[in-house]
């Protein structure tokens, strides 16, 4: 072989080096390039809503977020029961859903016969993609008039003298409010919920759980002390999904709030969130402060919402550090 | 706010380039604006296109988006429930003119009480709708309405959640009757509510909540209230007479009103006609006098001037009241500026 023919080789070698050099630098600043439009979107949503807002930031100040006026004849906006309505709903319909889906999860993967798993499976996802409009149809039409007739009445029979808590059952027992919506709000969340803590549930090995079973561990003993520990960080993450989803919902809480623009003690009474507020009011919003009201209410469900991904995140960074993972 | 906008009109622009392009019939003429006479408008352009073959599409996206787009020029013609001024009317080079009327009617859901059979007058609508009157055997209401036996039921106020003409024109007319209703709920697309009152959204929204909510009372437009077969309140109308709403009342309302003004929009709530219904509204269209494309704007002119000599019926069966025809003669002799 001669001096010449080897570096030739060499050569091409080299150029095919070159040109793999070339591919991975020109795939990596494109992956890098659509990663960064979404990080790109996020700000320019972030700005535009600020430069809408400006007027009435500049006009309420911070005194905004703890108003509790909403007057279109008076142009005076305050979010504050819009803000209430969002963040009870929510957390309202978190203590009827988490329990639930904790039961759904925990049937499916520990006592469900294996050949009711899957059809029981799917019909949690299906529940997942029924669209929040028909929710919001079936909650207005059948189950409002059902709750008014059927349940207030007995709650308020049976809670109704009970100091501060039947302050909360108090009032016309109409059907729709704040109650009628974390119900509703409820029923959309548990399908996430459910199939996200059975997802993480069924990633438990199986050495772990037979072995406390082994040990004579009852059902609920291996949830708490091996299932639970090993999968809290999935777990979180599904209420979060739950509680985001249930932050942001429009449509349905729209029908079945009630759309009242004020804060009531009662939980039977109707209320308002902020993202039914927005889908209320842009239509047919006056040019002026009442729009830039409106966008200032998007900013903070905007803001709402990054805090609770922010908590979220905290607390899976936290309990993945105490388990020294 | 400038930059979205423009952005949002641009966008529009290049669709409607998008679709004229596509369909090259040089007089296809596009309206946004008031939700309430969606339903006629495309009745309208539908018979429209069979009979001459041009194209009218018409978008809901409310009176106030309706002014915006025709002020911004993104749209042929705008479509608003609430009249613009006159004095904007001459700022812009705007003609507005009435297209079609409709009635606000009050429905209720109280058991025992049959359709028409329960009386009001305007101040004690405007005092139940500012929640100052609560229960449904109050004095007020028992004393408009003897032989009449009142449940001792709350009374749950319903109303539309969403920014609407129905509003404008029902708040409006409460406010005349009413100075403590304008003062607390005020007069507008949407109002200060008291606390005892629902929000539903569109006209359907209020007509469940008063058809599923027992003690309640609402406002729903004419159409509506026929077509979900609801429970009409008699009204007590300026000359002295009860009226339960029918097409024609509101028909008689409109012939007493005088048209002759810039505009065209003449107060139509609370006419003298023995027969008026109070609550009466119209609904107005509004085009460029001085347009840059003269086919478009004789487009616009030809489909309304079509529309009021053949569209009565369609009208009718939708629940809307056409103009009557002395006035119809006059919206076409006032869109003849439109060139």
């Amino acid at each position: 072989m001669s001096d010449s023919s080897v570096s030739a080789g060499i050569d091409q070698h080299a150029r095919q080096v070159r040109k793999f050099r070339l591919q991975d630098r020109l795939f990596h600043h494109s992956t890098q390039l659509f990663a960064f439009v979404v990080l790109a979107t996020l700000v320019g949503i972030l700005v535009s809503l600020t430069i809408e807002a400006w007027p009435s930031l500049k006009e309420f100040g911070p005194s905004f977020l703890w108003t509790n006026v909403w007057s279109v004849p008076d142009d005076e906006y305050g979010a504050l029961a819009a803000i209430y309505g969002t963040v009870v709903t929510s957390v309202l319909a978190l203590l009827i859903a988490v329990p639930i889906s904790f039961g759904i999860a925990l049937f499916l993967t520990e006592n469900c016969p294996v050949w009711l798993r899957r059809p029981l499976g799917t019909a949690i996802e299906l529940l997942a993609g029924i669209p929040s409009i028909v929710y919001g149809i079936w909650g207005l039409f059948i189950f409002a008039p059902l709750f008014a007739d059927y349940i207030q009445p007995p709650l308020q029979a049976l809670l109704g003298d009970v100091p501060v808590i039947g302050g909360w059952f108090s009032g016309p027992p109409i059907g729709v409010g704040i109650l009628t919506a974390s119900i509703v709000l409820a029923m959309m969340v548990i399908p996430f919920i459910a199939s996200v803590m059975r997802d993480v549930f069924e990633t438990v090995p199986h050495v772990l759980k037979e072995s406390a079973y082994g040990m004579g561990c009852t059902t609920w003993e291996v949830m708490r002390n091996i299932v639970l520990p090993y999968t809290r960080v999935g777990v979180i993450g599904g209420i979060m999904l739950g509680l985001g989803r249930a932050l942001g919902e429009t449509m349905a809480v729209t029908f079945v709030i009630g759309n009242a623009n004020r804060i009531n003690n009662s939980l039977f009474a109707p209320g308002t969130s902020i993202a039914s507020t927005l889908a209320n009011e842009f239509g047919e919003a006056d040019p002026g402060l009442h729009i830039a009201s409106l966008f200032a209410l998007g900013l903070v469900l905007f803001i709402i919402t990054f805090v609770v991904l922010a908590i979220s995140r905290w607390l899976i960074s936290r309990s993945m550090g105490s388990e020294g993972l | 706010m400038r930059t979205l906008n423009k952005l949002a009109q641009g966008a529009v622009a290049t669709a409607l380039g998008l679709a004229f392009s596509v369909s090259a019939l040089a007089a296809d003429i596009t309206g946004a604006g008031a939700t309430f006479p969606y339903a006629i408008y495309t009745k309208w352009a539908e018979a429209y296109q069979k009979a001459t073959g041009n194209k009218v599409n018409y978008q809901a996206i409310g009176s106030s988006g309706g002014v915006k787009q025709i002020r911004a020029k993104t749209v042929d013609f705008g479509g608003s429930d609430a009249p613009v001024k006159e004095a904007d009317l001459d700022a812009t080079g705007l003609v507005q003119v009435p297209t079609v009327m409709g009635g606000v009617t009050l429905v209720m859901n109280v058991p025992g009480i049959e359709s028409g059979k329960l009386k009001l007058d305007g101040s004690t609508a405007a005092d139940i709708f500012r929640g100052a009157i609560t229960k449904w055997n109050d004095p007020a209401i028992a004393r408009l309405n003897p032989g009449v036996t009142l449940p001792n039921l709350a009374i749950t106020v319903s109303h539309r959640s969403d920014g609407s003409g129905t509003t404008y024109a029902f708040t409006h007319y409460l406010a005349k009757q009413s100075i403590a209703f304008k003062r607390e709920v005020g007069a507008g697309n949407t109002g200060n509510w008291p606390r005892n009152a629902v929000g539903g959204k569109g006209n359907a929204g209020v007509a469940t909540n008063v058809q599923k909510i027992r003690g309640s009372i609402g406002y729903v437009d004419i159409a509506d209230a026929l077509s979900n077969n609801m429970n009409f309140i008699a009204l007590k109308n300026r000359a002295g007479n009860y009226i339960v709403p029918t097409q024609q009342s509101v028909a008689d309302a409109a012939s007493g009103a005088d048209f002759n003004v810039k505009g065209m929009a003449p107060d139509l709530l609370d006419q003298l006609h023995k027969n008026a219904w109070p609550i009466t509204s119209a609904t107005y269209m509004l085009a460029y006098e001085k347009g840059s494309d003269a086919a478009k704007q004789k487009g616009v002119v030809d489909f309304f001037t079509w529309s009021l000599n053949n569209g009565q019926k369609m009208a009718a069966d939708l629940g809307f009241v056409a103009l009557p025809p002395n006035i119809a003669k006059m919206v076409e002799a006032e869109m003849k500026k439109i060139k």
